[in-house]
């Protein structure tokens, strides 16, 4: 499994960003760090909970504990004395970012500058992966919006996504459709929840929404 | 595999007529509306129309709780949806890092399990309805009466189940919920039996549905299909297998697969899928611990800041639910990722140069369920 996607990695390297902006807590998807951001102040009470204590009955498929971790992760034991009053701001992400999937779900995350969605979405398709989805994420504070492509690979079992953030006040970014037919539902359903405009896209009429919408639903700031 | 047309696609230069197939339609399962381009008896193309019952679920998980969103999954696939609170709460638990008592994720094994029995019996039903049969979905209703009174017994609904919790579920199961499901068993199997000797074999149902509607692997992969779709299609995928959750990891199950890519090979999926859920619930039915059934959870459940994916193989395909938490009590968004919403999305290029007739057998084959693809 890691070795196919420590080379996906390589290739998207070229395609991720160079730099990553700072961003809200909830883009930052953390490699735990020891103090905990102050934007999550309740988080080591919830994750913290009981955990030290070791329970008989194991949950889910997998070790807890695998060996192939990119992030050194002190996880809610060292967490949980540190609340800091003013936390300093979490470590920016990796553009290019493997996970453990019984973390995430993920075993690959990426983050691309948006004219490279389709070299991107190339990629996957060379290396024989199936589209999953294709959905939006507003972040009106950082003046973002973002696209998020997932992908699996029915063979392997494994899970890459990338992302794309796009200005929120001129939202416009490529298809995939001409490389994933699939995508064209998907962004379709995506222009009508966000105002996304996705270039070369056949037909943008609103899908879910009724035929007169003009409004976007998943904006944070779309009133009802 | 590379699947040739059955039906040449009449002459393009042809003078074509557009109709409408539904949105009040009994053969569209639901207010779905496809417009259709005809030439005579021939699809030209078939444009699908769907969101007549769209009701923005993601928006509202932006606005309750995680508890209070937990009743919504169930709304949206009503034939499964067991396995779409299972989607969430499994999500919400891998977020959180709630461990689940092994005594509950028997339950919720079980509970599944028979839920997708009870989904493919409708579809099963109705898919036969569709090209004439009345009679099958008569006994298919029978048979589902069974599972929906044990699974009422436990969770006092019908249809839309809110039984998972996250950490557990909200109730413990009795004895008569565990005889009764091992009775289930092979009963099921004797109905199955009567089934294929019933419909299987029936060469009217056979003309309607082999070689119908040819969907290769090729076009899964770029459509995203999933679930009983992609496994006619000769794809050994399945999320209780690619991505084990719960722990279906600690069952013996096969994945049925056919290569035959027609709507005939996903027919005997789903038969065969009804056998394999039985195998799981009569090991789970022999295995069940006792203990807990309900693991500590949070007063106020906050999720840590970040994105969780999380997927199950529900009825018709894989669910996929991203979370994504800004660290309050409410999700900063949740994406449903829903399986007919990607298996309809081919419909449009499978269904090109057939005939009507068999586009019905086509959609049917699909197992839609339309609230899911609105959402």
């Amino acid at each position: 499994m890691s070795s196919s996607i420590e080379q996906l990695a390589k290739e998207f390297e070229p395609l991720a960003v160079k730099e990553m902006v700072q961003l809200p807590p909830a883009l930052v998807p953390k490699p735990a760090p020891a103090p905990k951001p102050a934007a999550a102040p309740a988080a080591p009470s919830v994750v913290g909970l009981d955990l030290a204590s070791s329970r008989s009955v194991a949950v889910p498929a997998g070790p807890s504990a695998a060996p192939a971790a990119p992030a050194p992760a002190p996880k809610p034991a060292a967490a949980k004395p540190a609340p800091a009053p003013v936390a300093p701001p979490p470590p920016l992400p990796k553009p290019v970012q493997i996970w453990k999937f019984e973390d995430k779900g993920l075993h690959l995350e990426v983050t691309v500058e948006p004219a490279h969605v389709v070299a991107a979405a190339e990629i996957m398709d060379r290396a024989g992966y199936a589209i999953d989805a294709v959905t939006g994420m507003d972040w009106p504070t950082q003046g973002l919006l973002e696209v998020i492509y997932d992908f699996l690979h029915f063979q392997t079992g494994e899970r890459v996504a990338y992302r794309a953030r796009i200005a929120r006040n001129d939202p416009k970014i490529a298809t995939i459709s001409k490389v994933f037919p699939g995508a064209d539902w998907h962004e379709r359903e995506t222009h009508d929840f966000f105002g996304i405009d996705f270039i070369g896209h056949r037909d943008l009429s609103p899908f879910m929404l009724p035929d007169d919408a003009t409004y976007h639903p998943l904006l944070k700031d779309f009133k009802a | 595999m590379n699947i040739p047309k059955l039906i040449p696609v009449g002459d393009p230069s042809a003078e074509t007529f557009t109709i409408n197939l539904g949105p009040q339609h009994p053969a569209t399962h639901g207010v779905l509306r496809v417009k259709l381009e005809m030439d005579g008896e021939f699809i030209v193309n078939a444009q699908p129309v769907p969101g007549y019952i769209h009701r923005m679920h993601e928006k509202m998980g932006e606005n309750r709780t995680y508890a209070q969103y937990l009743p919504n999954t169930s709304r949206i696939d009503y034939l499964s949806a067991m396995t779409y609170t299972h989607a969430f709460v499994g999500a919400v638990e891998k977020a959180a890092k709630i461990e689940v008592p092994l005594r509950a994720e028997y339950i919720r094994v079980i509970t599944s399990e028979l839920n997708r029995i009870s989904s493919h019996l409708v579809g099963w039903g109705a898919w036969i309805m569709d090209l004439g049969g009345f009679t099958p979905i008569l006994y298919a209703f029978d048979d589902r009466e069974k599972i929906l009174d044990l699974l009422e017994a436990i969770t006092g609904s019908r249809l839309t189940y809110c039984y998972y919790r996250f950490g557990g579920v909200c109730d413990d199961v009795d004895q008569d919920f565990i005889d009764g499901s091992k009775a289930f068993v092979p009963y099921m199997r004797k109905r199955m039996k009567m089934y294929k000797k019933l419909v299987t074999g029936n060469i009217i149902f056979r003309k309607r549905v082999e070689g119908i509607g040819p969907i290769s692997a090729e076009m899964c992969r770029k459509y995203g299909a999933c679930g009983p779709v992609l496994r006619g299609s000769g794809v050994n995928y399945d999320v209780r297998k690619a991505e084990p959750y719960s722990i279906y990891n600690q069952f013996d199950f096969d994945i049925p697969v056919y290569n035959e890519c027609d709507s005939l090979a996903r027919y005997l999926v789903r038969m065969d899928e009804i056998e394999q859920s039985l195998r799981i619930i009569e090991q789970a039915c022999a295995k069940i611990p006792e203990g807990p059934f309900q693991g500590k959870v949070p007063r106020v459940l906050k999720l840590p800041v970040g994105d969780t994916c999380f997927a199950t193989e529900c009825g018709r395909g894989r669910l996929l639910i991203r979370i994504t938490s800004d660290g309050k009590e409410e999700a900063y968004r949740i994406r449903l990722r829903t399986p007919c919403f990607t298996n309809l999305s081919l419909f449009e290029e499978a269904s090109q140069g057939m005939m009507l007739a068999d586009a019905i057998s086509l959609m049917a084959s699909l197992d839609l369920v339309i609230p899911d693809i609105d959402r």
